[in-house]
C-alpha cells in the first residue's frame, strides 16, 4: 500500500499510544505525540529518556535492531508506518535522516548526492543529474564551498562540511520530513550555527523533527517542543510535555519541565 | 623513615613504596620490561636467522660449479661447431647415432619437419653429445674451494670442464621432465599450478564471499549461524591430507565421470585432473575465506550501513554498493592467505593423486598435471645430488610465483583501499 494520500492535514506524523520495546525491555511508553506540518518539532530531555528511540521509530530505522519492537500506531499521511503492508524502504524514502556523527559515504561529494536518488529508482541523464546534485547542496547551503570539488572524497570536509553534506544527499531523494538525531553534537559553534540557519531555511518545504540536548538550540531554533523524561520507576522514556517551544520554555506546566529547563536535574 | 603502619584502630590499607624505595621500585620495574623486550628481540632474532639459513641452504644447492664431461667429442660428429650447423644436417647426426626405436618416437611426438633448429640441436646434445654433469657442487664449495675443485677434476677427469651454473636458468623454466636432472624442467609443474590456483580462486572466492555474507548479514546472530561459525573455524583447522582423502572420494572417484571430462567425451579414463585438484584445495581455502570476510563484512561500520538504509536503500543495495567495498580489502587479505595455502600445500595434491613424471602442459581442466610443490618432493627423494640442485631451483621458482600473486593481490587492496 502507498503512503500517498490526498490527505493533508496539520500533522506530518502522529504517534498513538507508541511504546517501543528492545527486547523485553520497554524503553519508551505510551506516547502520543502530533508534528506539526512545516514545523521544527525538538525532542529534549537527558541522556537515556528514549529520544532517539523515539526518532529512528519515525522513519523505521529501528527494525535495523533485531531486538526492537514497537507497539500502537504512527500516522504519516493516515496511515500506519508499522502497517504489514507499508515496506519500510519506502519509508525511509520518504522519511529522511541525519545522524549524530556524520557520516558521508567514503566517496565523492557527487557520488554522495546522487546514491540516494540513484537507489531509489531514478531516472534522467547526466546532466539532470548535475542539476539535482547543484539543488540539493544549494539546499544544504554547501553549493558555494564544494562546487569546484565535487569529485574529491567527502570524508575530506569538514566536520559542519560533512553534517551538510549528510542534510543535503537526505534533501536529494526528495523527503517529506527529515528527522536529526543530534545533528550539531560533533560540531563547533560556528558549524552549529550554520546547521541551525539551515533548519531555518529548510522548514518552508520540510516537516523537521530533531533531538538536541542542547536547550539553547531548542528554544532557538524550533516551533515545538517535546520534553521526555525516564520515569524513575521502570526506566521508560515518557513525554512529559509538548507544546509551543516559547510556551513550553516561557511557562512549562509541569514541575518536572521546569526542573529541567532551569538546569536543576537531568 | 616513620613506621608505615599506622597504629590507629583503621583498618589498614596496605602500604606504597615512599622515598628511596620508590626509586628501588621503578628500576625493578623497569628492569623487568627490559628483560621481557630483551626476549622478544631474540625471538624475533631466531626466526630471522631460521629463515636466513632456510633461504641460505635453498641458494647454497641451486648454484655452483658442473663438471661437464661429453661422451662424444662433438668434434667427432662434424667438422664445425654443432651451433653452426643447418637443421638437416643435426637431424642426419641424430638419426646416424641414436636407436631407430628412439629416432621413431621423437618423430611420433612431434615430426623433425616441425621442430626448431634449436630444438634438434637440443636433442643431439641430449641424445647424441650426450653432455652429462658428472660432479656438481654446492654455491659455498664453489665460492672458497675453487683450487681444490679443479685440481681434483684434471687429475681424475681431465677432459670435463668446469662450469658455473645456476640451475635456475631459462630453460629449466621452458623444458618438461626428464630423466635426468640436467635436462628436467620445471614448466609443466609450474604450468600446472597456476591453472590449478586460478581454477581455485574463481570457485572458492565468489563461494567464500557468498557464504560469508549470508552468515554475517542474513543470519547473522541465529542458532544455527553460530554453530556454522564454530564449525568454520575448526574445519580451517583440519590437516590437509584430510582435504585430500575428502577430495580423493568424491571429486576424483564419485564425480569421476565429469571430473575426468568423459561427460563431454573427452576419453579419460579417471578424474585425477585438475579440476579435482582445483575443487579440493578450493575446499581447503574456503573456511580461511569465509573467516576472514566475515571478520572484514563485521568490520563494516554501523554508521555506513545507516547512512545508506536511511537513503531509501534496500538491504542488498546496502550490501552491493557499501558494504563490499568497504570489506573488499579484508576480503582480499584472505584470499591472498587462501592462495599462499594452496600453492603449497602438497599432501592432497598427493592423495588426489597428481602425477610425478609428466611431460606436457595442461590444456583443458581436465587435464593430467603435476604441480610445484609435488615436483619438489619427487625430485627431493631422488638420490642423485643433481636432482637435490634442481629442488631447489623448484622452490625458488615456487618461491617467485608465490611472491609475485601476492604481490598482485596485494596491489589490488591498495588499490581498493585507496579508492574508498
Ligand atoms: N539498540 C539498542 N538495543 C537495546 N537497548 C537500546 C538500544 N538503543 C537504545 N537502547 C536503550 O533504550 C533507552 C533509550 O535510549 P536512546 O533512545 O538512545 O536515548 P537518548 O537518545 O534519549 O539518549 C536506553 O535505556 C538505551 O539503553
Ligand atoms: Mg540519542
Amino acid at each position: 500500500m502507498s503512503l500517498h494520500s490526498a490527505n493533508e492535514g496539520k500533522y506530518a506524523i502522529e504517534a498513538r499510544n507508541m511504546s517501543i520495546y528492545y527486547g523485553t525491555f520497554r524503553a519508551v511508553k505510551q506516547v502520543n505525540l502530533a508534528i506539526e506540518r512545516q514545523k521544527i518539532t525538538a525532542l529534549i530531555g537527558p541522556s537515556g529518556c528514549g529520544k532517539s528511540t523515539v526518532l529512528r521509530s519515525f522513519n523505521r530505522m529501528n527494525d535495523l535492531v533485531a531486538s526492537a519492537r514497537v507497539e500502537g500506531e504512527i500516522l504519516f499521511h493516515g496511515q500506519n508506518l508499522y502497517a504489514p503492508s507499508v515496506d519500510a524502504v519506502e519509508v525511509r524514502r520518504r522519511i529522511g535522516m541525519v545522524f549524530q556523527k556524520p557520516n558521508p559515504f567514503p566517496k565523492s561529494i557527487y557520488e554522495n548526492i546522487a546514491f540516494g536518488p540513484r537507489v531509489n529508482g531514478w531516472k534522467g541523464s547526466k546532466s539532470e543529474m548535475d542539476e539535482l546534485v547543484e539543488r540539493s547542496l544549494r539546499g544544504a547551503a554547501l553549493w558555494d564551498e564544494v562546487k569546484d570539488k565535487l569529485h574529491e572524497s567527502g570524508l575530506a570536509l569538514s566536520g559542519g562540511q560533512q553534517q551538510r553534506l549528510c542534510i543535503a544527499r537526505a534533501l536529494a531523494v526528495q523527503p517529506e520530513v527529515i528527522l536529526m538525531d543530534e545533528p550539531c553534537s560533533a560540531l563547533d559553534p560556528i558549524s552549529t550555527l550554520k546547521v541551525e540557519e539551515l533548519m531555518m531555511e529548510l522548514r518552508k518545504d520540510y516537516t523537521i523533527i530533531i533531538v538536541t540536548h542542547s536547550m539553547q538550540q531548542a528554544s532557538r531554533a524550533s516551533d515545538n517542543t517535546a520534553f521526555f523524561l525516564m520515569d524513575p520507576e521502570d526506566r521508560a522514556g515518557t513525554l512529559i510535555e509538548y507544546g509551543p517551544t516559547n510556551e513550553l520554555f516561557m511557562a512549562p506546566k509541569d514541575k518536572r519541565t521546569e526542573e529541567y529547563i532551569t538546569g536543576r536535574f537531568g | 623513615m616513620n613506621d608505615p603502619t599506622p597504629k590507629s584502630a583503621q583498618p589498614s590499607i596496605g602500604y606504597l613504596p615512599q622515598g628511596f624505595e620508590i626509586e628501588r621500585n621503578i628500576a625493578a620495574r623497569r628492569l623487568q620490561g627490559t628483560l621481557w623486550r630483551n626476549l622478544f628481540v631474540s625471538s624475533l632474532l631466531i626466526g630471522i636467522l631460521a629463515l636466513l639459513v632456510l633461504i641460505g641452504t635453498i641458494v647454497n644447492d641451486a648454484f655452483g660449479y658442473v663438471a661437464l664431461a661429453n661422451k662424444v667429442d662433438p668434434a667427432n660428429l662434424a667438422s664445425q661447431p654443432l651451433k653452426e650447423l643447418s637443421k638437416e644436417e643435426l637431424v642426419a647426426i641424430l638419426q646416424a647415432n641414436i636407436s631407430q626405436g628412439l629416432f621413431r618416437r621423437l618423430e611420433n611426438d612431434q615430426p623433425f619437419t616441425e621442430r626448431s633448429q634449436e630444438n634438434v640441436l637440443e636433442l643431439v646434445y641430449e641424445r647424441v653429445v650426450q653432455q652429462q654433469v658428472i660432479e656438481s657442487y654446492d654455491l659455498w664449495e664453489s665460492l672458497t674451494q675453487r683450487e681444490a675443485i679443479e685440481q681434483e677434476l684434471t687429475s681424475q677427469n681431465p677432459k670435463a670442464k668446469l662450469e658455473f651454473r645456476s640451475w635456475l636458468n631459462w630453460g629449466f623454466l621452458s623444458r618438461s621432465m626428464a630423466s635426468k636432472a640436467e635436462f628436467s624442467g620445471v614448466r609443466n609443474a609450474l604450468l600446472g599450478s597456476l591453472w590449478m590456483i586460478a581454477i581455485t580462486v574463481v570457485v572458492a572466492f565468489p563461494l567464500g564471499v557468498g557464504a560469508a555474507l549470508y552468515l554475517e548479514e542474513y543470519s547473522s546472530g541465529s542458532r544455527i549461524s553460530r554453530m556454522i561459525e564454530t564449525n568454520i573455524n575448526n574445519l580451517a583447522g583440519v590437516p590437509s591430507i584430510i582435504y585430500g582423502m575428502l577430495g580423493l572420494a568424491i571429486f576424483v572417484r564419485a564425480l569421476g565421470f565429469f571430473t575426468s571430462g568423459s561427460f563431454l567425451g573427452l576419453s579419460d579414463s579417471n578424474g585425477r585432473t585438475i579440476i579435482s585438484a582445483a575443487l579440493t584445495m578450493a575446499l581447503l581455502i574456503l573456511p580461511l575465506i569465509i573467516i576472514n570476510a566475515r571478520e572484514a563484512i563485521r568490520a563494516v561500520p554501523l554508521s555506513l550501513r545507516q547512512a545508506s538504509y536511511g537513503l531509501g536503500a534496500t538491504k542488498w543495495q546496502t550490501i552491493w554498493h557499501h558494504v563490499l567495498p568497504q570489506a573488499l580489502p579484508g576480503i582480499l587479505t584472505g584470499t591472498i592467505l587462501g592462495i599462499s595455502r594452496a600453492m603449497g600445500e602438497t599432501a592432497p595434491l598427493i592423495v588426489v593423486g597428481a602425477a610425478t613424471y609428466i611431460v606436457t602442459d595442461p590444456s583443458s581442466i581436465f587435464s593430467k598435471f603435476t604441480a610445484l610443490p609435488i615436483q619438489i618432493y619427487y625430485w627431493a627423494s631422488q638420490p642423485q645430488e643433481e636432482f637435490r640442485r634442481v629442488a631447489a631451483a623448484a622452490i625458488i621458482v615456487l618461491l617467485i610465483a608465490l611472491l609475485s600473486l601476492n604481490t598482485v593481490a596485494i596491489v589490488l587492496r591498495n588499490r581498493f583501499r585507496r579508492s574508498l
